[in-house]
């Protein structure tokens, strides 16, 4: 009996059969792998937020939760505003090309209305929170620091309209958000325009 | 025949007991010259013991739910009877994972036991390492405090340094968009259950691959070469049992009494196994002005900080940890043992360690100018020790080693 064996489509079929076993094996475990993805509900968290600007004070920064993350609304004061041109030089992206903004904040400030800049507070290295640090030579930051956010993690640093500077382990500028002015104290965070206008 | 032989005999012509018993302990011929760094292997065992017997005692009053977790576990602390102390065997036994488990690799590394016959040895222990650092890392996001979910939050977002699928693998790991409920569920599952089974399967492994090789000693000699023509047992090797279990039994002793004195004197170690920050409930609007991994971590977060790139950053670090699986090809000497090495192994081996600690003390620094500086040169070294070692390895005379281990 044995000589009768036809070992090459015995080989064949065994490699046959592996192949396509192990393929359906492979396509098996996508529901498990799909099932790790965000779920429906978390997928529809992340509602626009309305924030009332007029309370925050020049130089001041408010922080409020927008998809679960900080979104910082700062009001600058002139002398800070008057800082940021001259920056350049030392920023990765002071043009913010890198579109981390929305068209309409492509510009120095990287805001809507100069003074007020809107910010996901999220460090664009590793995700931690930079902390605020306005003060201008901040001893601990250098005599030349023209306030901004300094991030507690890697110590990457941020000017005021939270561009990076060059040779910090942050790759781009933080995001601005998409938002817009309901009013003049009144901003949607979330969204560019009214819904439906 | 006895009843106990009966029972013996009937149970071995089903399963082999006695034949394992005897291939793993009462017949498995280890060198005589064990000394002081060969216990570590034994109790690391231990702490996984531990770990997996208090971890299940957790579970059982854990809730996974980022609104109950961080009270769940203050209710163990304070309400639970002995719960304190479940808990407190629990951190301190991570820390002392560590511990044990870098002392282990250490031994490995002055002594050559990566060396061949034992690469596969090696492979799986540092299969086991990578394994650990993923169970210590989602362990410490469960009880939900401030370190736990920034730590998270970093180490997490290490993944968006991926080109193109980065920020997607990031998403997939969280289940969320940021780290959030779903993220502390899995983790949770993945801590309790997915991890300690790769871990119990590779530590099964790593024993198995010992035993078919034989294990290393502080002379780096191979006893199997020198056997009794009769018996074939290694002229120097005596059986594990009773000979080292009894050792290790001394070094478990010591070990529970320093592990006791710390659980029941200091269970956070002034911050070094529990960070003050975690006694803060998660708060994903503010991360604490000082974020730092705990001690085990430090050295390869280090790495991270002081590459001013964030794709380079990543890769330093994961290479950090990666070279080393790659030693016993990078080795070259004719001696195993640095007790058969000359000066310049002696000198890398002590920068090496040198800057080792001194990246694990910098990680838990303020990442300042001259930190960085420091942590730039440490790292150098560091990656020197593994690139350069098949260079300085085979130019550097070793001592002829002998045949038979010296009494």
């Amino acid at each position: 009996m044995n000589q009768q064996v036809d070992r090459s489509k015995r080989r064949f079929l065994v490699a046959a059969t592996t192949v396509v076993g192990g393929a359906a094996g492979v396509v098996a475990l996508t529901p498990f792998v799909l099932s790790m993805m965000p779920s429906e509900r978390a997928k529809a968290a992340g509602a626009p937020v309305e924030v009332d600007i007029s309370k925050v004070e020049p130089g001041m920064q408010l922080a409020i939760a927008w998809q679960g993350k900080p979104v910082w609304v700062v009001n600058r004061t002139p002398a800070m505003l008057s800082k940021l041109p001259g920056l350049a030089p030392k920023l990765v992206d002071p043009n913010s090309d890198v579109p981390q903004q929305p068209p309409y904040c492509k510009n120095v400030n990287r805001s809507i209305k100069p003074e007020y800049l809107v910010v996901v507070g999220i460090c664009t290295h590793l995700g931690c929170s930079p902390t605020f640090r306005p003060e201008l030579g901040a001893p601990d930051l250098g005599a030349d620091w023209p306030g901004g956010w300094l991030c507690p993690c890697h110590g990457s640093r941020y000017d005021l309209s939270a561009r990076v500077f060059k040779n910090m382990p942050a790759p781009m500028n933080m995001l601005v958000p998409p938002h817009y002015y309901m009013s003049d104290s009144r901003i949607l965070v979330g969204e560019s325009t009214k819904k439906g206008a | 025949m006895s009843a106990m032989q009966k029972m013996m005999g009937w149970i071995d012509d089903r399963f082999p007991l006695t034949a394992t018993w005897k291939a793993h302990l009462s017949e498995y011929y280890a060198p005589k010259n064990f000394n002081f760094w060969y216990f570590f292997g034994s109790l690391a065992l231990l702490v996984l013991v531990n770990q997996i017997f208090t971890g299940i005692f957790l579970t059982m009053n854990y809730k996974p739910d980022t609104a109950l977790a961080f009270g769940s576990v203050e209710y163990i602390m304070r309400d639970v009877d002995w719960g304190w102390l479940i808990r407190y065997m629990h951190s301190v036994g991570a820390s002392m994972f560590f511990v044990v488990v870098y002392l282990h690799m250490f031994r490995g590394l002055i002594y050559g036991s990566y060396r061949k016959p034992r690469e596969l040895v090696w492979i799986f222990g540092m299969m086991i390492y990578l394994a650990l650092m993923a169970e210590a890392f989602m362990g410490y996001l469960l009880p939900w405090g401030q370190m736990s979910f920034w730590g998270a939050q970093v180490i997490i977002s290490l993944f968006t340094a991926i080109p193109v699928i980065g920020d997607a693998l990031s998403t997939w790991i969280r289940g969320d968009f940021v780290v959030s409920d779903a993220t502390l569920n899995r983790f949770f599952a993945f801590h309790v259950i997915a991890i300690p089974l790769v871990l119990l399967g590779l530590v099964v492994a790593h024993i198995i691959a010992l035993h078919e090789v034989g294990s290393n000693n502080p002379e780096g000699i191979e006893i199997k070469k020198v056997k009794d023509p009769v018996t074939h047992i290694p002229l120097d090797g005596i059986p594990f049992h009773p000979y080292y279990t009894v050792k290790d039994i001394v070094g478990v002793v010591v070990f529970l009494m320093v592990f006791s004195a710390i659980i029941f004197f200091a269970p956070e170690m002034g911050g070094w196994f529990l960070e003050p920050d975690n006694f803060i409930p998660a708060n994903p609007m503010k991360t604490p002005p000082h974020i730092v991994p705990l001690w085990y971590f430090t050295p390869f977060y280090a790495l991270l900080r002081a590459v001013p790139n964030k794709l380079f950053g990543v890769i330093g670090m994961g290479a950090a940890v990666l070279i080393m699986a790659f030693l016993p090809w990078l080795d070259r000497a004719k001696a195993k043992s640095i007790r058969y090495r000359g000066p310049i192994y002696k000198t890398f081996l002590t920068l090496f360690v040198i800057s080792f600690i001194g990246l694990g003390y910098l990680g838990t620094k303020e990442p300042t100018p001259v930190h960085n500086i420091f942590a730039r040169i440490f790292g150098i070294i560091y990656f020197a020790f593994f690139l350069l070692m098949p260079l300085y390895t085979s130019i550097e005379k070793t001592k002829p080693v002998p045949e038979r281990i010296p009494e």
